[in-house]
């Protein structure tokens, strides 16, 4: 898919939570590119020298009729405060779209289980659209330690089924993603999930064990987003270092012998 | 529209704009942002006889205005190049440059003859000063005698331009640049990354997965430009300079300061585009200068 640096406006911003904010953002030079479920963007913090490289984001959801992007953040580190700080009206340059996205399975009315943990949660909302859209059968599985800590739980319940687990009991069954009744419930034809590496790994495990194909997207610090610089590598079940930009940063999990 | 052209050994550029080893991939990564053609060359990442791993994950650390890496080396060695990479390559019309990296002065020399090989690469890049990478590398590249050694052995083996990167991590890389020209190099290129580290004190560790990495990006720029000064007066080759460009005032400051070419390294990671940018932008400069041909300003800060 051919990629583009594009300085696009932010038309919206809302903060979900404490410590996150969602920026929807236009093109006003046009329509956006294309973009798949599960790629990501490489974004411009300008001004700055503590903050020299670009900040990859995942892509939250696409909103096609009204042509805007949306990007869930994180604020943990300058960069994203950065981001947070932008208002409405302001222009942030852009490259995107980088990346593989989820596979779309074939056929029609397949059942797919999203499983999310945290901000991981964020690319898991466009893949379930995206899922409904083909006629597949998108369920999500969200975690969190509080119920605080699950956003979008109003959208996901528009695309599919949604199961949750608190660490604290506060929404859904008590503790991880991974021992939520669902799983030993129901069959899925896959799997895709985005969050903490633990809880991704533990996930893979899981979908090992049920004989379901399982997708994970990685987020190892990057700088170039193209493949180039070759910095955000991740081992390959045959021991070989791949890019998690380029070759990411969805990957079957049997790619990575998880 | 000023003359840009300019010479390095038997290469011509149509412009001074190249990319620095490791920082463009092998260009094609970079196709959906600029035309290509319109650099003077680019250069492709460190090419080894053999296929390298490279080093483990975390590689990378970002700094004020700069990045550490410790990628060392990664790639799937010259005959993968040869067989897979070349030929996408070789219908471009603007100069591809291997970069060409090894452990012993044979193995530099035997990847160096493969390229020979490949009708349409025009030069290789030596790279005798990464600091990523134990055997070799680096290792050369800090002694006269150990940069001559190699130079020596691919000049045997390699009949086209050849463009030795020498590292700043010495006591004089205008020692080493005079010991690499008389042992035929037809051009020097500096300079690569200085070696630096970052801590993570929540954790009590470096940031990056060998202790140590390359320094890069717009922090380095003062020292490199020092150093292709001290370079130019130095020796009678052309030069190649790089560290730090971020935009055509910088590529200009190179220039001035003696380089006959220069190489756009880390910035590609900022802007995917600032290569053709670059190149606008100098020509921009000579004409609202009054500048005609570039060679007027190459050297012109003694």
């Amino acid at each position: 898919m051919k990629k583009y640096a594009l300085d696009l406006c932010v038309v919206e911003k809302e903060f979900p939570r404490d410590g996150y904010v969602l920026l929807k953002l236009n093109n006003p030079q046009g329509a956006l590119p294309e973009m798949l479920a599960g790629q990501f963007v490489e974004l411009l913090i300008a001004g700055s020298s503590e903050t020299f490289l670009r900040r990859p984001i995942s892509i939250n959801y696409v909103d096609k009729e009204k042509g805007l992007l949306w990007l869930l953040i994180h604020v943990v580190g300058n960069g994203t405060k950065y981001m947070s700080e932008l208002n409405v009206g302001d222009t942030i340059n852009c490259v995107l779209p980088l990346g593989n996205g989820f596979s779309m399975p074939e056929g029609e009315g397949k059942k797919v289980l999203l499983v999310g943990g945290g901000v991981g949660t964020a690319p898991l909302l466009y893949y379930g659209k995206c899922l409904k859209e083909a006629g597949h059968t998108p369920s999500f599985l969200l975690g969190g330690r509080s119920a605080g800590d699950l956003m979008q739980l109003d959208l996901f319940e528009a695309i599919g089924n949604v199961y949750t687990t608190t660490e604290d009991a506060t929404l859904g069954e008590k503790g991880f993603v991974t021992n939520h009744s669902i799983l030993n419930k129901e069959q899925f034809d896959l799997i895709a999930t985005c969050g903490p590496k633990p809880m991704m790994k533990a996930v893979a495990a899981w979908a090992r064990t049920a004989n379901c194909e399982c997708e994970v997207s990685l987020e190892n610090m990057m700088a170039c987003g193209v493949g180039a610089c070759l910095c955000c590598v991740e081992k390959d079940g045959e021991g070989h270092n791949v890019c998690v930009c380029k070759e990411g940063p969805v990957f079957n999990s049997k790619k990575l012998n998880w | 529209m000023a003359n840009l052209h300019v010479n390095i050994g038997n290469l011509s550029l149509k412009n001074p704009v190249m990319t620095a080893s490791g920082t463009f991939g092998y260009g094609i990564e970079f196709a959906d942002f600029i035309n290509l053609e319109d650099l003077g060359g680019f250069i492709v990442k460190g090419t080894t006889l053999n296929p390298r791993e490279g080093n483990d994950y975390p590689r990378m650390a970002e700094t004020p205005a700069g990045m550490l890496n410790c990628v060392g080396l990664q790639n799937k060695g010259v005959d993968y190049f040869c067989e897979n990479i070349y030929p996408e390559l070789k219908d471009l019309d603007t100069n591809v440059i291997v970069n060409v990296s090894g452990s012993t002065p044979e193995d530099y020399a035997e990847c160096a003859a493969r390229i020979d090989a490949l009708e349409r690469i025009s030069a290789i890049e030596l790279n005798i000063s990464c600091p990523n990478v134990k055997n070799g590398g680096m290792a050369f590249g800090v002694t006269p005698e150990g940069a001559a050694t190699v130079v020596k052995a691919v000049r045997q083996a390699y009949n086209k331009t050849l463009i030795v990167k020498l590292s700043p991590n010495v006591t004089s890389i205008a020692d080493i640049a005079k010991a690499v020209e008389a042992e035929g190099a037809d051009s020097v290129s500096l300079i690569n990354t200085l070696m630096g580290t970052a801590i993570d004190i929540e954790r009590r560790c470096t940031k990056l997965s060998i202790g140590t990495g390359g320094l890069s990006g717009p922090c380095v720029k003062p020292v490199a430009l020092r150093m292709v000064m001290q370079v130019a007066k130095a020796v009678n080759i052309p030069i190649v300079g790089l560290g730090g460009i971020m935009n055509a005032t910088d590529a200009i400051e190179f220039l001035m300061a003696g380089a006959t070419a220069i190489e756009i390294g880390t910035a590609n990671f900022i802007d995917p585009a600032i290569t053709v940018k670059v190149v606008n932008g100098i020509n921009e400069w000579m004409d609202n200068h009054g500048v005609k041909d570039i060679h007027e300003i190459i050297g012109c800060v003694k």
